[in-house]
Protein backbone atom coordinates (compact mmCIF):
# COMPACT_ATOMS: atom_id res chain seq x y z
CA UNK A 1 0.00 0.00 0.00
CA UNK A 2 2.83 2.55 -0.65
CA UNK A 3 0.53 5.15 -2.23
CA UNK A 4 -1.85 5.07 0.66
CA UNK A 5 1.22 5.61 3.03
CA UNK A 6 2.43 8.81 1.01
CA UNK A 7 -0.93 9.98 1.20
CA UNK A 8 -0.99 10.05 5.15
CA UNK A 9 2.08 10.98 5.04
CA UNK A 10 1.41 14.34 3.57
CA UNK A 11 -1.46 14.50 5.56
CA UNK A 12 1.19 14.70 8.40
CA UNK A 13 3.15 17.18 6.89
CA UNK A 14 0.22 19.31 5.80
CA UNK A 15 -0.80 19.68 9.61
CA UNK A 16 2.60 19.71 11.01
CA UNK A 17 2.49 23.41 8.46
CA UNK A 18 -0.66 24.30 9.57
CA UNK A 19 0.16 24.00 13.39
CA UNK A 20 3.29 25.74 12.85
CA UNK A 21 1.67 29.00 10.72
CA UNK A 22 -0.63 29.25 13.15
CA UNK A 23 1.05 28.87 16.16
CA UNK A 24 -1.06 25.95 17.24
CA UNK A 25 -0.54 23.81 19.91
CA UNK A 26 -1.40 19.76 19.40
CA UNK A 27 -4.16 18.90 21.29
CA UNK A 28 -2.82 16.22 24.30
CA UNK A 29 -4.90 12.69 23.76
CA UNK A 30 -5.43 12.73 27.31
CA UNK A 31 -7.63 15.97 26.55
CA UNK A 32 -10.16 13.81 24.13
CA UNK A 33 -12.98 11.08 24.98
CA UNK A 34 -11.38 7.46 25.40
CA UNK A 35 -13.18 6.41 21.99
CA UNK A 36 -14.87 8.22 18.95
CA UNK A 37 -16.65 8.77 16.98
CA UNK A 38 -17.40 12.10 18.47
CA UNK A 39 -18.52 15.75 17.57
CA UNK A 40 -16.19 18.46 17.40
CA UNK A 41 -17.82 22.27 17.28
CA UNK A 42 -16.53 24.90 17.45
CA UNK A 43 -16.53 28.85 16.90
CA UNK A 44 -16.17 30.04 12.80
CA UNK A 45 -14.30 33.27 12.18
CA UNK A 46 -12.15 32.02 9.34
CA UNK A 47 -11.38 29.47 6.59
CA UNK A 48 -8.39 27.94 8.56
CA UNK A 49 -10.82 27.04 11.18
CA UNK A 50 -11.57 23.72 10.55
CA UNK A 51 -7.78 23.04 9.12
CA UNK A 52 -6.45 24.23 12.70
CA UNK A 53 -8.89 21.79 14.45
CA UNK A 54 -8.06 19.44 11.93
CA UNK A 55 -4.08 19.56 12.40
CA UNK A 56 -4.18 20.03 16.07
CA UNK A 57 -5.68 16.61 16.50
CA UNK A 58 -3.67 13.73 17.37
CA UNK A 59 -2.85 11.70 14.70
CA UNK A 60 -5.17 8.59 15.16
CA UNK A 61 -8.39 10.81 15.44
CA UNK A 62 -6.67 13.14 12.56
CA UNK A 63 -7.30 10.25 10.42
CA UNK A 64 -10.62 9.41 11.39
CA UNK A 65 -12.24 12.85 11.84
CA UNK A 66 -14.36 14.92 8.78
CA UNK A 67 -14.93 18.20 8.77
CA UNK A 68 -18.59 19.23 7.62
CA UNK A 69 -18.63 22.54 5.17
CA UNK A 70 -21.17 24.12 2.84
CA UNK A 71 -21.11 22.47 -0.74
CA UNK A 72 -21.85 25.64 -2.62
CA UNK A 73 -18.64 26.82 -1.61
CA UNK A 74 -16.16 24.10 -1.87
CA UNK A 75 -17.80 22.35 -5.18
CA UNK A 76 -16.99 26.19 -6.98
CA UNK A 77 -13.98 24.79 -8.55
CA UNK A 78 -11.34 22.01 -9.35
CA UNK A 79 -8.75 23.73 -6.57
CA UNK A 80 -12.30 23.81 -3.93
CA UNK A 81 -13.83 20.27 -4.94
CA UNK A 82 -9.68 18.97 -4.41
CA UNK A 83 -8.58 20.13 -1.14
CA UNK A 84 -12.32 19.34 0.26
CA UNK A 85 -12.48 15.74 -1.10
CA UNK A 86 -8.74 15.03 -1.74
CA UNK A 87 -7.09 16.32 1.42
CA UNK A 88 -9.48 16.77 3.98
CA UNK A 89 -12.34 14.19 2.86
CA UNK A 90 -14.84 16.44 3.78
CA UNK A 91 -18.77 16.16 3.90
CA UNK A 92 -20.24 18.72 2.22
CA UNK A 93 -23.83 19.21 2.83
CA UNK A 94 -26.40 21.76 1.16
CA UNK A 95 -26.72 24.55 2.88
CA UNK A 96 -29.76 26.66 0.54
CA UNK A 97 -32.32 24.03 -0.78
CA UNK A 98 -32.29 21.22 1.39
CA UNK A 99 -34.98 18.15 0.43
CA UNK A 100 -35.07 14.95 1.31
CA UNK A 101 -32.47 13.68 -0.96
CA UNK A 102 -30.02 16.12 0.06
CA UNK A 103 -30.31 16.11 4.03
CA UNK A 104 -27.50 17.69 5.48
CA UNK A 105 -28.23 15.29 8.31
CA UNK A 106 -28.40 12.10 6.48
CA UNK A 107 -24.62 12.89 5.06
CA UNK A 108 -23.58 13.53 8.76
CA UNK A 109 -24.92 10.47 10.47
CA UNK A 110 -23.83 8.24 7.52
CA UNK A 111 -19.93 9.60 8.42
CA UNK A 112 -20.25 9.02 12.25
CA UNK A 113 -21.84 5.58 11.36
CA UNK A 114 -19.45 4.60 9.26
CA UNK A 115 -16.85 5.30 12.49
CA UNK A 116 -15.60 9.05 11.65
CA UNK A 117 -15.85 12.30 13.94
CA UNK A 118 -17.09 15.28 12.44
CA UNK A 119 -16.18 18.80 12.62
CA UNK A 120 -19.32 21.18 12.55
CA UNK A 121 -19.88 24.52 12.98
CA UNK A 122 -23.19 25.42 14.40
CA UNK A 123 -22.88 29.14 13.72
CA UNK A 124 -23.55 28.02 9.84
CA UNK A 125 -20.94 31.13 8.97
CA UNK A 126 -17.75 32.85 9.50
CA UNK A 127 -18.13 35.65 11.78
CA UNK A 128 -16.40 38.15 12.90
CA UNK A 129 -14.17 36.68 15.48
CA UNK A 130 -15.46 39.01 18.35
CA UNK A 131 -18.17 37.40 19.68
CA UNK A 132 -19.77 33.76 19.17
CA UNK A 133 -22.64 33.99 16.80
CA UNK A 134 -26.24 31.84 17.58
CA UNK A 135 -26.38 28.50 17.30
CA UNK A 136 -28.71 26.91 14.05
CA UNK A 137 -30.79 24.47 15.07
CA UNK A 138 -28.44 22.03 12.61
CA UNK A 139 -26.42 20.11 15.83
CA UNK A 140 -29.56 19.89 17.54
CA UNK A 141 -31.09 17.53 15.01
CA UNK A 142 -27.85 15.87 14.73
CA UNK A 143 -27.27 15.13 18.06
CA UNK A 144 -30.71 13.66 18.46
CA UNK A 145 -30.20 11.88 15.61
CA UNK A 146 -26.87 9.98 17.37
CA UNK A 147 -27.51 10.39 20.43
CA UNK A 148 -24.68 8.15 22.11
CA UNK A 149 -22.16 10.22 19.76
CA UNK A 150 -20.18 12.50 21.93
CA UNK A 151 -20.32 16.59 21.49
CA UNK A 152 -16.99 18.04 22.23
CA UNK A 153 -17.01 21.92 21.89
CA UNK A 154 -13.63 23.38 20.63
CA UNK A 155 -12.48 26.68 21.10
CA UNK A 156 -10.16 28.23 18.21
CA UNK A 157 -8.80 31.52 19.32
CA UNK A 158 -6.84 34.41 16.93
CA UNK A 159 -7.58 32.61 13.77
CA UNK A 160 -9.88 35.74 12.88
CA UNK A 161 -6.70 37.52 13.11
CA UNK A 162 -4.76 35.25 11.52
CA UNK A 163 -7.08 34.98 7.82
CA UNK A 164 -9.88 36.77 8.10
CA UNK A 165 -13.11 36.96 6.15
CA UNK A 166 -12.45 38.33 2.91
CA UNK A 167 -8.70 38.01 2.81
CA UNK A 168 -6.83 34.93 1.50
CA UNK A 169 -3.15 36.34 3.12
CA UNK A 170 -2.29 34.60 6.29
CA UNK A 171 -0.45 36.51 9.10
CA UNK A 172 1.16 34.10 11.01
CA UNK A 173 -0.03 34.95 15.05
CA UNK A 174 -0.11 32.29 17.62
CA UNK A 175 -3.45 30.74 17.90
CA UNK A 176 -5.13 28.97 20.13
CA UNK A 177 -7.38 25.41 20.32
CA UNK A 178 -9.21 24.95 23.52
CA UNK A 179 -11.10 21.56 23.72
CA UNK A 180 -13.07 21.11 26.81
CA UNK A 181 -15.12 18.16 28.31
CA UNK A 182 -18.11 16.67 25.82
CA UNK A 183 -21.71 17.90 26.46
CA UNK A 184 -23.98 15.78 28.94
CA UNK A 185 -27.03 14.57 28.14
CA UNK A 186 -30.01 15.79 28.84
CA UNK A 187 -33.20 14.16 28.86
CA UNK A 188 -36.55 16.19 27.74
CA UNK A 189 -34.64 19.63 26.59
CA UNK A 190 -35.96 21.54 24.49
CA UNK A 191 -33.97 22.68 21.08
CA UNK A 192 -33.65 26.29 22.34
CA UNK A 193 -32.10 25.24 25.84
CA UNK A 194 -29.91 22.70 23.72
CA UNK A 195 -28.63 25.45 21.67
CA UNK A 196 -28.47 27.73 23.96
CA UNK A 197 -26.42 25.29 26.53
CA UNK A 198 -24.17 24.08 23.65
CA UNK A 199 -23.07 27.44 22.73
CA UNK A 200 -22.30 28.54 26.60
CA UNK A 201 -20.01 25.51 26.89
CA UNK A 202 -17.69 26.84 24.18
CA UNK A 203 -17.76 30.39 25.13
CA UNK A 204 -16.80 28.97 28.46
CA UNK A 205 -13.63 27.84 27.35
CA UNK A 206 -12.65 31.34 25.97
CA UNK A 207 -10.14 32.78 28.57
CA UNK A 208 -9.46 36.47 27.27
CA UNK B 1 33.75 27.29 8.73
CA UNK B 2 36.63 29.76 9.27
CA UNK B 3 35.59 30.22 13.12
CA UNK B 4 35.78 26.26 13.91
CA UNK B 5 39.65 27.23 13.21
CA UNK B 6 39.85 30.26 15.40
CA UNK B 7 41.17 29.56 19.05
CA UNK B 8 40.05 31.91 20.80
CA UNK B 9 36.30 31.61 19.74
CA UNK B 10 36.54 27.50 20.37
CA UNK B 11 38.01 28.58 24.09
CA UNK B 12 34.79 31.01 24.29
CA UNK B 13 32.56 28.01 23.34
CA UNK B 14 34.32 25.02 25.50
CA UNK B 15 33.90 27.51 28.52
CA UNK B 16 30.46 27.92 27.81
CA UNK B 17 30.44 23.75 27.65
CA UNK B 18 32.53 23.72 31.12
CA UNK B 19 29.90 25.73 32.61
CA UNK B 20 26.72 24.38 31.56
CA UNK B 21 27.81 20.57 32.34
CA UNK B 22 28.44 22.27 36.14
CA UNK B 23 24.86 24.07 36.47
CA UNK B 24 23.50 20.59 35.08
CA UNK B 25 25.65 18.49 37.96
CA UNK B 26 24.74 21.26 40.33
CA UNK B 27 20.81 20.78 39.53
CA UNK B 28 20.45 17.24 39.03
CA UNK B 29 22.04 16.95 42.99
CA UNK B 30 19.58 19.60 43.92
CA UNK B 31 16.06 18.23 42.64
CA UNK B 32 18.18 14.79 43.71
CA UNK B 33 17.72 16.28 47.50
CA UNK B 34 14.27 17.50 47.94
CA UNK B 35 13.91 19.79 50.74
CA UNK B 36 11.37 19.25 53.88
CA UNK B 37 8.41 20.08 51.79
CA UNK B 38 8.90 17.87 49.13
CA UNK B 39 10.25 19.03 45.61
CA UNK B 40 10.70 22.95 45.22
CA UNK B 41 9.30 24.53 42.45
CA UNK B 42 11.96 26.70 41.81
CA UNK B 43 14.42 23.75 41.90
CA UNK B 44 12.17 22.19 39.21
CA UNK B 45 12.30 25.35 36.97
CA UNK B 46 15.73 25.55 37.11
CA UNK B 47 16.68 22.43 36.12
CA UNK B 48 13.65 23.33 33.07
CA UNK B 49 16.06 26.09 32.17
CA UNK B 50 19.21 24.52 32.22
CA UNK B 51 18.04 21.85 29.84
CA UNK B 52 16.47 24.89 27.99
CA UNK B 53 20.00 26.36 27.61
CA UNK B 54 21.90 23.41 26.19
CA UNK B 55 19.27 23.80 23.68
CA UNK B 56 19.96 27.36 23.23
CA UNK B 57 23.90 27.01 23.42
CA UNK B 58 24.28 24.26 20.63
CA UNK B 59 21.88 25.65 18.38
CA UNK B 60 23.15 29.42 18.88
CA UNK B 61 26.93 27.49 18.24
CA UNK B 62 25.90 26.09 15.52
CA UNK B 63 25.03 28.91 13.68
CA UNK B 64 28.30 30.64 14.81
CA UNK B 65 30.59 28.28 13.13
CA UNK B 66 28.48 28.34 9.97
CA UNK B 67 29.19 32.01 9.80
CA UNK B 68 27.23 34.73 7.88
CA UNK B 69 24.50 33.22 7.08
CA UNK B 70 23.94 30.89 10.00
CA UNK B 71 23.66 33.67 12.51
CA UNK B 72 21.57 35.71 10.19
CA UNK B 73 19.15 33.10 9.51
CA UNK B 74 18.90 32.00 13.46
CA UNK B 75 18.27 35.89 14.16
CA UNK B 76 15.67 35.89 11.30
CA UNK B 77 13.76 33.01 12.67
CA UNK B 78 14.16 34.40 16.46
CA UNK B 79 12.68 38.11 15.03
CA UNK B 80 9.86 36.10 13.39
CA UNK B 81 8.84 34.17 16.44
CA UNK B 82 9.22 37.31 18.48
CA UNK B 83 7.00 39.34 16.46
CA UNK B 84 4.58 36.49 16.25
CA UNK B 85 4.35 36.76 20.13
CA UNK B 86 4.38 40.35 20.41
CA UNK B 87 1.54 41.00 17.62
CA UNK B 88 -0.25 38.31 18.83
CA UNK B 89 0.04 39.90 22.46
CA UNK B 90 -1.43 43.34 20.86
CA UNK B 91 -4.78 43.70 19.59
CA UNK B 92 -5.30 44.62 16.05
CA UNK B 93 -8.35 45.43 14.01
CA UNK B 94 -9.17 43.66 11.02
CA UNK B 95 -7.98 46.73 9.26
CA UNK B 96 -4.59 46.06 10.29
CA UNK B 97 -4.63 42.62 8.12
CA UNK B 98 -2.01 44.54 4.98
CA UNK B 99 0.23 46.08 7.68
CA UNK B 100 0.58 42.79 9.42
CA UNK B 101 0.79 40.61 6.67
CA UNK B 102 3.69 43.39 5.10
CA UNK B 103 6.14 43.07 8.90
CA UNK B 104 5.94 39.36 8.87
CA UNK B 105 6.43 38.61 5.20
CA UNK B 106 8.16 41.86 3.55
CA UNK B 107 10.07 43.95 6.38
CA UNK B 108 11.14 41.08 8.16
CA UNK B 109 12.83 38.81 5.57
CA UNK B 110 14.13 41.88 3.84
CA UNK B 111 15.80 43.49 6.94
CA UNK B 112 17.74 39.77 7.25
CA UNK B 113 18.76 40.20 3.30
CA UNK B 114 20.04 43.75 4.19
CA UNK B 115 22.16 42.40 7.58
CA UNK B 116 23.63 38.92 5.29
CA UNK B 117 24.85 41.26 2.05
CA UNK B 118 26.37 43.74 4.85
CA UNK B 119 24.99 46.96 3.40
CA UNK B 120 25.29 49.24 6.51
CA UNK B 121 23.83 52.33 4.93
CA UNK B 122 20.11 50.55 4.06
CA UNK B 123 20.36 48.21 6.87
CA UNK B 124 20.32 51.03 9.67
CA UNK B 125 17.26 53.13 7.80
CA UNK B 126 15.24 50.41 6.49
CA UNK B 127 12.87 49.95 9.47
CA UNK B 128 12.86 53.30 11.15
CA UNK B 129 12.13 55.38 7.74
CA UNK B 130 10.98 53.11 5.42
CA UNK B 131 9.05 50.43 7.17
CA UNK B 132 8.03 52.59 9.10
CA UNK B 133 5.85 54.99 6.38
CA UNK B 134 5.11 51.88 4.83
CA UNK B 135 2.62 50.34 8.28
CA UNK B 136 1.68 53.65 8.35
CA UNK B 137 -0.12 53.51 4.89
CA UNK B 138 -0.98 50.05 4.86
CA UNK B 139 -2.92 50.22 8.27
CA UNK B 140 -4.40 53.53 6.85
CA UNK B 141 -5.56 52.02 3.66
CA UNK B 142 -8.07 49.97 5.12
CA UNK B 143 -9.80 52.67 6.04
CA UNK B 144 -10.29 52.59 9.81
CA UNK B 145 -10.02 55.43 12.05
CA UNK B 146 -10.40 54.02 15.47
CA UNK B 147 -7.36 53.40 17.72
CA UNK B 148 -5.38 54.44 14.40
CA UNK B 149 -2.53 55.70 16.08
CA UNK B 150 -2.20 53.03 18.92
CA UNK B 151 -2.86 50.56 16.64
CA UNK B 152 0.03 51.15 13.90
CA UNK B 153 2.25 52.19 17.26
CA UNK B 154 2.19 48.99 18.02
CA UNK B 155 3.07 47.19 14.64
CA UNK B 156 5.99 49.88 14.34
CA UNK B 157 7.00 48.86 18.02
CA UNK B 158 6.66 45.31 17.27
CA UNK B 159 8.96 46.18 14.12
CA UNK B 160 11.84 48.08 15.86
CA UNK B 161 12.19 45.58 19.10
CA UNK B 162 11.70 42.55 17.66
CA UNK B 163 13.07 42.68 14.43
CA UNK B 164 15.48 45.87 14.06
CA UNK B 165 17.11 45.92 17.23
CA UNK B 166 17.27 42.33 17.04
CA UNK B 167 18.96 42.48 13.97
CA UNK B 168 21.87 43.82 15.61
CA UNK B 169 22.83 40.96 16.49
CA UNK B 170 24.23 39.13 13.36
CA UNK B 171 25.17 43.13 12.22
CA UNK B 172 27.71 42.68 14.45
CA UNK B 173 29.61 40.46 11.64
CA UNK B 174 29.56 43.77 9.44
CA UNK B 175 31.38 46.04 11.46
CA UNK B 176 35.24 46.28 10.26
CA UNK B 177 37.98 46.92 12.73
CA UNK B 178 41.29 47.18 11.21
CA UNK B 179 43.46 43.86 12.78
CA UNK B 180 39.98 42.63 13.78
CA UNK B 181 39.05 41.64 10.31
CA UNK B 182 37.52 37.15 10.20
CA UNK B 183 37.13 37.72 13.95
CA UNK B 184 33.37 38.97 14.58
CA UNK B 185 31.53 36.17 15.40
CA UNK B 186 33.59 36.30 19.08
CA UNK B 187 31.82 39.85 19.38
CA UNK B 188 28.13 38.01 18.64
CA UNK B 189 29.13 35.83 21.41
CA UNK B 190 30.34 38.72 23.62
CA UNK B 191 27.02 40.38 23.73
CA UNK B 192 25.15 37.32 24.00
CA UNK B 193 26.97 35.71 26.13
CA UNK B 194 27.56 38.78 28.53
CA UNK B 195 23.60 40.05 28.39
CA UNK B 196 22.70 36.05 28.48
CA UNK B 197 24.65 35.56 31.87
CA UNK B 198 23.49 38.83 33.07
CA UNK B 199 20.06 37.57 33.16
CA UNK B 200 20.81 34.06 34.71
CA UNK B 201 23.63 35.98 37.14
CA UNK B 202 20.41 38.80 38.08
CA UNK B 203 18.34 35.44 38.16
CA UNK B 204 20.61 33.42 41.07
CA UNK B 205 21.60 36.68 42.96
CA UNK B 206 17.98 37.72 43.33
CA UNK B 207 17.18 34.02 44.58
CA UNK B 208 20.48 34.10 47.29
CA UNK B 209 19.96 37.28 48.38
CA UNK B 210 17.00 38.90 47.09
CA UNK B 211 14.69 41.29 49.45
CA UNK B 212 14.25 44.73 47.73
CA UNK B 213 12.17 45.03 45.32
CA UNK B 214 13.46 47.15 42.14
CA UNK B 215 10.43 47.14 40.11
CA UNK B 216 7.30 45.54 42.22
CA UNK B 217 4.92 47.00 39.87
CA UNK B 218 6.44 46.30 36.46
CA UNK B 219 8.06 43.06 37.44
CA UNK B 220 7.80 41.67 41.19
CA UNK B 221 10.54 38.96 40.51
CA UNK B 222 13.79 41.74 40.06
CA UNK B 223 15.45 42.92 43.32
CA UNK B 224 18.30 45.09 44.12
CA UNK B 225 20.69 42.64 45.23
CA UNK B 226 19.96 40.29 42.07
CA UNK B 227 20.23 43.93 39.63
CA UNK B 228 23.73 45.15 41.37
CA UNK B 229 25.01 41.26 42.02
CA UNK B 230 23.97 40.24 38.13
CA UNK B 231 25.35 43.99 36.68
CA UNK B 232 28.72 43.52 38.94
CA UNK B 233 29.48 39.98 38.30
CA UNK B 234 28.30 40.15 34.47
CA UNK B 235 30.96 43.09 33.74
CA UNK B 236 33.48 41.11 35.53
CA UNK B 237 32.89 38.55 33.25
CA UNK B 238 32.88 41.18 29.88
CA UNK B 239 36.07 42.56 31.33
CA UNK B 240 38.21 38.98 32.18
CA UNK B 241 36.78 38.14 28.18
CA UNK B 242 38.69 41.23 26.78
CA UNK B 243 41.18 38.35 25.26
CA UNK B 244 38.81 37.21 22.63
CA UNK B 245 37.16 40.84 21.72
CA UNK B 246 39.23 43.66 20.38
CA UNK B 247 39.43 45.82 23.59
CA UNK B 248 41.56 46.42 26.11
CA UNK B 249 39.82 44.84 29.44
CA UNK B 250 38.49 48.08 31.05
CA UNK B 251 36.84 49.12 27.48
CA UNK B 252 35.74 45.50 27.58
CA UNK B 253 34.43 45.74 31.33
CA UNK B 254 32.78 49.60 30.64
CA UNK B 255 31.44 47.63 27.49
CA UNK B 256 29.99 44.98 29.64
CA UNK B 257 28.57 47.37 31.73
CA UNK B 258 26.79 48.98 29.07
CA UNK B 259 25.08 45.48 27.58
CA UNK B 260 24.00 44.27 31.16
CA UNK B 261 22.47 47.84 31.67
CA UNK B 262 20.39 48.42 28.80
CA UNK B 263 19.76 44.34 29.07
CA UNK B 264 18.06 45.02 32.45
CA UNK B 265 15.85 47.99 31.12
CA UNK B 266 15.32 45.66 27.88
CA UNK B 267 14.00 43.50 30.16
CA UNK B 268 11.79 46.26 32.52
CA UNK B 269 10.09 47.53 29.45
CA UNK B 270 9.16 44.52 27.73
CA UNK B 271 7.70 43.57 31.37
CA UNK B 272 5.69 47.07 31.44
CA UNK B 273 3.85 45.30 28.09
CA UNK B 274 3.54 42.00 29.43
CA UNK B 275 1.98 43.57 32.70
CA UNK B 276 0.11 45.79 30.43
CA UNK B 277 -1.42 43.15 28.54
CA UNK B 278 -2.32 40.92 31.86
CA UNK B 279 -0.08 38.22 31.14
CA UNK B 280 2.91 36.98 33.13
CA UNK B 281 4.94 35.48 29.66
CA UNK B 282 5.02 36.72 25.82
CA UNK B 283 4.63 32.74 24.92
CA UNK B 284 5.75 28.84 25.96
CA UNK B 285 8.04 27.87 23.27
CA UNK B 286 10.78 27.62 25.49
CA UNK B 287 10.71 25.38 28.69
CA UNK B 288 11.21 27.25 31.61
CA UNK B 289 11.97 30.21 30.05
CA UNK B 290 8.54 31.34 28.55
CA UNK B 291 8.57 32.85 25.48
CA UNK B 292 11.00 33.31 22.90
CA UNK B 293 10.74 37.57 23.72
CA UNK B 294 10.98 36.64 27.13
CA UNK B 295 14.35 35.43 26.36
CA UNK B 296 15.89 37.87 24.02
CA UNK B 297 14.11 41.14 25.87
CA UNK B 298 17.59 42.16 27.18
CA UNK B 299 19.12 41.37 23.66
CA UNK B 300 17.12 43.65 22.21
CA UNK B 301 17.80 46.97 23.60
CA UNK B 302 21.69 46.18 24.23
CA UNK B 303 22.37 44.52 21.23
CA UNK B 304 21.73 48.37 18.49
CA UNK B 305 23.16 50.23 21.37
CA UNK B 306 26.69 48.37 21.50
CA UNK B 307 26.37 47.71 18.08
CA UNK B 308 26.80 51.61 17.35
CA UNK B 309 28.99 52.30 19.95
CA UNK B 310 31.25 50.06 18.99
CA UNK B 311 31.27 51.48 15.53
CA UNK B 312 31.57 54.89 16.56
CA UNK B 313 34.75 54.20 18.79
CA UNK B 314 36.50 51.04 16.91
CA UNK B 315 35.83 51.81 12.97
CA UNK B 316 37.88 54.27 11.95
Amino acid sequence: MPIQFHISNSRGILASFLRNLCGVRPLPLAALPASGPCIFYANHSSHLDFAVLWAALPEAWRERTRPVAGRDYWEKTAVHRGIAYGIFRAVLIERKHVTVACNPITAMCAALDAGDSLIVFPEGTRGDGLSVGAFKPGIHHLARSRPSVKLVPVFLENLNRIMPKGTALPVPLIATAAIGAPLAAVDGETKEAFLARARAALVALHTP
Amino acid sequence: MNALRDPQLLWLLSGILVLLVISSIITSVLVGRPGPDGPSPTIANLAARVRAWWMMVIVFSLALVTGGVGSVVLFALMSFMALREFITLTPSRPADHLALFAAFFMVLPFQYVLTGIQWYGFFAVFVPVYAFVAIAIFAVVGGDAAHYLERTAKIQWGLMVCVYFLSHVPALLMIEIPGYAGQNAKLLLFVVLVGQSSDVLQYVWGKLLGRHKVAPVLSPSKTWEGLIGGVLSASALGAALWWATPFTWWAAGLFALLITVMGFFGGLVMSAIKRDRGVKDYGSMIEGHGGMMDRIDSLCFSAPVFFHLLRYFYVP
